[in-house]
């Protein structure tokens, strides 16, 4: 007995149904009889047999969808009942070929390897360069973590950032190691260096250029310092850091900072402050709460930061804090100063020195004194129009000293 | 080249080897279909019935020293060509030991000690092919001739034109041989072709052209020689229109919506085989029983190149990128 | 008419002038080669190149063929695989479209199709790229495009001695050789050393030795690339610059070394951006000299606009020096 299979008719036929018998059991079949239609996603196509027989019988129903080689029907092979009719050249009933397993299975691809990508060799004069990844890199600078120091266990022995992480877990606070940094002013440049670089190689900076007339301000300064002692006057500058913490609750995308592609405002204000060292470093440091302090202490809290820098003494948390930074040259400054924002803060506010100009107030020219203030923004974050609200803003400030 | 040449051998042994040769490649053909729905033979199948009167006639005209580009339906071909059935067979299962190392499959039967070049499924894509062959021919100065076997729905293609220009232009050893079964896969040539009648194509190229009965083995064989010696002589191209039909659908997966039932059965009567047969047998020259000893020999071997392929080997993936470029060597990444 | 000259003598030539005695060396040596294209008869060749040659080499050496790429290129394969050697100009990579599926499903694939028993020792020559006004049917830069296909070789000679010496190299090759000459390179003058001969085709060259970026480029960039070089030298910037010279197969060892020196790196390649030769060959850096780069790869090529016909635009739409510059200068932080 012999089965008639549900044929494949193509290279994307899985499964076929039958509508359609054009034999019954009982019938005598040859070889390339069309015996039953089967229907396909393409349309209904005949199909043939090729052993020869008599039909038995069916055994699937009509109009049910079948897998390929599902048997569809017996035949009868072994000669019982009536001879077939010899067709006109009916060749000599060929034995059908015996169904040999195949010798070797096909071959199945090796499950893939991943090559690990290797290291490229070092080139000569850079035997010591450390393999590690872009981001195990970021993380150990923003902890200063010496990469030396990091066990890889990335491929080829690179440093990954998980490895960072671990050696951060089991080593002392980072703290004390950045408090050490400080007092080198070669690893302080350095530490400078790597930071400037990373933001003009990852922050898009753009410019905007604002002159204020800081006449107001000048004179309603003379007039609070005629009665302090010269220990607790005024500066300018302290209005300058008080404008920009209260010009940053109007204009709020300018505080906080960028991590992870993308910006997390901060609630609270705190306005770093960029000190010179005298050896040639420069920190800037925050003062906590900028938007809440009184101008007094404000003040106050600009000379402390000023002497505890140069001495050294600056807390991890006073580096790590600010949320917009604030840069000025002073007296021996220039007229504009364009800064380099530090990540990941999203903005730096400039000003330049304090210069008489010729400037129209009223419709008449008069000399006024008037003060560059540059904003430095990251572009991923804001745009001109609120970089020019903002800076309009400081300005706005400045001409109500009494209200700062 | 002597007359004699020109015309069909019509001795008792050459009548009875055209017929064998057909029924060899019907019953190869029919052998592929069953495999192919055990799913033995994958991808593309496209059978021969009832145009194997033109491979038979045309590769009869041939010597071993000319060369024969193909198509994607060129199982006839290749086997009438001398191409071994076992390595035709094996190449079918994609086994190693097919003649193209299984690489090629159905499509693409390749054989340089047959001077068989493919085995060509664009179709269209084998034209500029003979015509290089052709070229190099002419270049190197030998009396080769190259057959270039194609369908009507090649006729279409731009590079039909292309080489047909090409071969007049430059006197090239050409044989063209438009295998005319009336349909491009499912469209009519009524509904491809602004002119049907193909040889006047030929004709517009200044190609010497002929129509021919392609289901009529002697004829094809007579215009074949008449071509080939033309061919061989004057290095000039020839063009055989040869009228023939497609017993089976385009391929294994074709439900064949675009013509009838009917007409399909008409040709049937027509057919090469039966025709030829039925011819020898009315005009004794042959016997029913020289034709079921043939048939037993056929399928005999047709068996042997079915075992020889189920036994085959299949080529290890460490091999899969050689022979891309000829220095194995070479890496696949580039 | 030969002149004495002393071996070592340098003649001042053009790069069209190199390519034309590259082919009639192999015209001369190898009686198996011959030339077919569109106008290369009795035109002289589109850019010139071919001039003289159907005088000296007849034709049926040197063939003008009618306008059927597809055609006369699948004749050229057809020819080498029964032992000749033809070299096929296809006037310009734009027309070559017309026999992309000679060169594919054809020339590239026989061999592999057949199980090794026929191969094509073709060589296919083209004009490429952009900088002419040609517009956008004109100016186009696939020479990336073909990098990408298995069973082909593509080079992309830059230079006077490359021009002169890699078609012969081609021709010994048993596959096919796509080779890509810059229209913008074919008046480019210098100075070739008048025994100048055959070169390797599988090897970049360091055209200028850097230790700070390494600019990767090859054809028409390649110049461009050297003047971006120049301008960074200035800044105190040493760029190191790498002619590819083929872009299938592409030589990694050098590349490499030199990411792996300068860790930084930056492509230049006249094709359009998205899927481009640039993007592979970053992804190479990434895969073999990851932890070497201090810096993301940058790459600088054609704007994703077809190629306009105003120079203004044109200018603007394909690389250019100072775009080098600038992508340099960002790889390095000092936009």
């Amino acid at each position: 007995m012999a089965e008639f299979l549900m044929p494949s008719l193509g290279a994307d036929m899985e499964a076929g149904t039958l509508v359609e018998w054009l034999v019954k059991p009982g019938d005598w079949v040859k070889r390339g009889d069309i015996v039953a239609v089967v229907e396909t996603q393409k349309g209904a196509i005949e199909i043939e047999v090729y052993q020869p027989g008599q039909i038995e019988k069916f055994l699937v129903d009509l109009h049910t969808e079948v897998p390929v080689g599902t048997p569809l029907a017996l035949i009868r092979t072994d000669g019982e009942g009536r001879a077939p009719a010899v067709a006109a050249a009916a060749p000599p009933p060929v034995a059908k070929p015996p169904v040999t397993p195949l010798v070797a299975p096909m071959p199945v691809a090796p499950a893939p390897t991943v090559a690990a990508p290797k290291p490229s060799p070092a080139a000569p004069g850079l035997a010591t360069r450390i393999a590690a990844s872009p981001a195990a890199r970021r993380l150990a600078e923003d902890r200063g973590i010496d990469l030396s120091a990091i066990a890889g266990s990335g491929p080829g022995g690179a440093i990954t950032s998980a490895d960072v992480e671990r050696h951060l877990a089991a080593a002392p606070p980072a703290a004390e190691k950045k408090r050490t940094l400080w007092l080198d002013p070669a690893a302080m440049r350095a530490a400078i260096a790597a930071a400037m670089a990373r933001s003009k190689r990852e922050i898009p900076h753009y410019y905007l250029e604002h002159q204020i007339d800081v006449t107001p301000s000048e004179r309603w300064l003379a007039e609070k310092n005629a009665t302090l002692s010269p220990d607790s006057r005024l500066l300018i500058g302290a209005l300058a850091l008080k404008a920009v913490a209260l010009a940053i609750r109007r204009v709020p995308a300018f505080n906080g900072f960028y991590r992870d592609n993308k910006f997390e405002p901060s609630k609270a204000v705190h306005v770093g402050v960029a000190i010179a060292i005298r050896g040639g470093g420069l920190a800037a440091p925050a003062l906590h709460d900028t938007d809440k302090l009184s101008l007094d202490e404000l003040m106050s809290g600009m000379r402390d930061l000023v002497r505890r820098t140069r001495s050294g003494r600056i807390r991890s948390g006073e580096m790590a804090d600010p949320t917009i930074t604030v840069s000025s040259l002073g007296e021996r400054g220039v007229d504009t100063l364009y800064g380099i924002i530090y990540p990941p803060q999203v903005a730096i506010v400039g000003f330049g020195k304090v210069v008489t100009r010729p400037w129209v107030i009223d419709g008449a020219i008069g000399p006024r004194s008037v003060v560059t203030v540059t904003l430095a923004g990251d572009h991923r974050v804001t745009d001109g129009h609120a970089g020019a609200l903002f800076l309009a803003e400081i300005g706005k400030l400045l001409q109500e000293p009494q209200k700062l | 080249m002597t007359v004699a040449a020109a015309k069909p051998h019509l001795s008792h042994e050459h009548m009875l080897d055209l017929l064998k040769q057909m029924i060899r490649i019907r019953r190869f053909e029919d052998k592929c279909a069953e495999l192919y729905t055990q799913e033995k033979i994958r991808g593309f199948l496209h059978l021969y019935d009832g145009e194997e009167a033109v491979a038979v006639g045309v590769i009869s005209a041939l010597e071993k020293r000319d060369r024969i580009v193909a198509t994607y339906r060129e199982h006839g071909q290749a086997l009438v060509r001398g191409v071994p059935m076992t390595t035709v067979m094996a190449e079918m299962y994609g086994k190693q030991e097919g003649c193209s190392r299984g690489r090629g499959g159905s499509m693409h039967l390749f054989n340089a000690a047959t001077n068989f070049y493919g085995g060509n499924a664009i179709v269209g894509g084998g034209l500029p092919l003979a015509i290089g062959l052709a070229l190099a021919s002419h270049m190197q100065g030998d009396d080769l001739v190259t057959a270039c076997f194609f369908g009507d729905g090649a006729v279409a293609e731009g590079e039909f034109h292309e080489s047909l220009n090409l071969a007049a232009l430059w006197q090239l050893p050409a044989l063209f041989v438009c295998e005319n079964n009336l349909y491009g896969m499912g469209t009519a040539l009524a509904l491809s072709e602004s002119e049907t009648d193909i040889h006047r194509k030929a004709e517009c190229y200044r190609i010497a052209a002929e129509i021919v009965d392609g289901m009529d083995v002697v004829a094809v064989e007579a215009a074949a020689r008449r071509a080939v010696q033309a061919v061989r002589e004057t290095r000039k191209p020839y063009f055989l229109e040869c009228r023939t039909y497609r017993l089976r659908a385009h391929s294994m997966f074709d439900p064949q919506l675009y013509r009838g039932k009917a007409e399909v059965e008409s040709w049937r009567p027509r057919e090469p085989i039966l025709r030829f047969q039925g011819w020898l047998e009315a005009n004794h020259m042959i016997h029913p029983e020289e034709v079921s000893r043939m048939t037993a020999e056929i399928d005999a071997e047709i068996a042997e190149a079915v075992a020889f392929a189920e036994a085959g080997t299949w080529e290890p993936i460490e091999q899969l990128s050689r022979f891309v470029c000829a220095d194995s060597a070479l890496p696949t990444g580039q | 008419m030969q002149q004495e000259i002393a071996r070592s003598e340098a003649i001042e030539m053009t790069y069209r002038e190199a390519v034309r005695a590259a082919l009639r060396d192999a015209l001369s040596r190898d009686k198996r080669v011959f030339l077919m294209g569109e106008d290369v008869g009795r035109y002289g060749g589109c850019y010139a190149v071919s001039h003289g040659l159907l005088a000296e080499f007849g034709p049926e050496r040197i063939r003008d063929t009618p306008l059927s790429e597809s055609g006369f290129t699948g004749a050229g394969i057809g020819a080498a695989m029964v032992g000749m050697r033809p070299i096929v100009e296809l006037m310009t990579v734009n027309f070559s479209l017309l026999a992309l599926d000679q060169i594919l499903n054809n020339a590239a694939t026989v061999r592999h199709m057949s199980g090794n028993q026929f191969g094509v020792p073709l060589v296919i020559r083209m004009a490429t790229g952009a900088g002419r006004q040609l517009a956008a049917q004109h100016s186009h830069s696939l020479e990336g495009w073909y990098a990408h296909i298995p069973g082909i070789k593509v080079l992309t000679p830059a230079t006077l001695e490359d021009a002169r010496g890699m078609l012969w190299t081609a021709l010994q090759e048993p596959d096919p050789v796509l080779i890509f000459e810059n229209v913008m390179l074919y008046n480019l003058s210098g100075k070739l050393a008048s025994d100048a001969g055959a070169v390797n085709i599988d090897k970049a060259a360091i055209r200028r030795q850097g230790h700070d970026i390494s600019l990767i480029t090859y054809g028409g960039s390649l110049w461009k690339t050297l003047d971006a070089a120049t301008a960074l030298a200035a800044d105190g910037i040493e760029a190191e610059v790498i002619d590819l010279r083929s872009l299938r197969p592409l030589d990694d060892a050098t590349i490499m070394a030199s990411v792996g020196k300068t860790r930084h790196a930056v492509v230049v390649d006249e094709g359009w951006r998205s899927g481009s030769l640039a993007a592979e060959i970053g992804m190479r850096i990434v895969e073999q000299a990851f932890w070497s780069l201090d810096a993301p790869i940058g790459r600088v090529c054609s704007e994703e606009v077809p190629i306009p016909y105003p120079r203004h635009l044109e200018y603007a739409a394909l690389p250019q020096a100072p775009k080098i510059v600038a992508a340099a200068k960002a790889a390095l932080g000092r936009a």
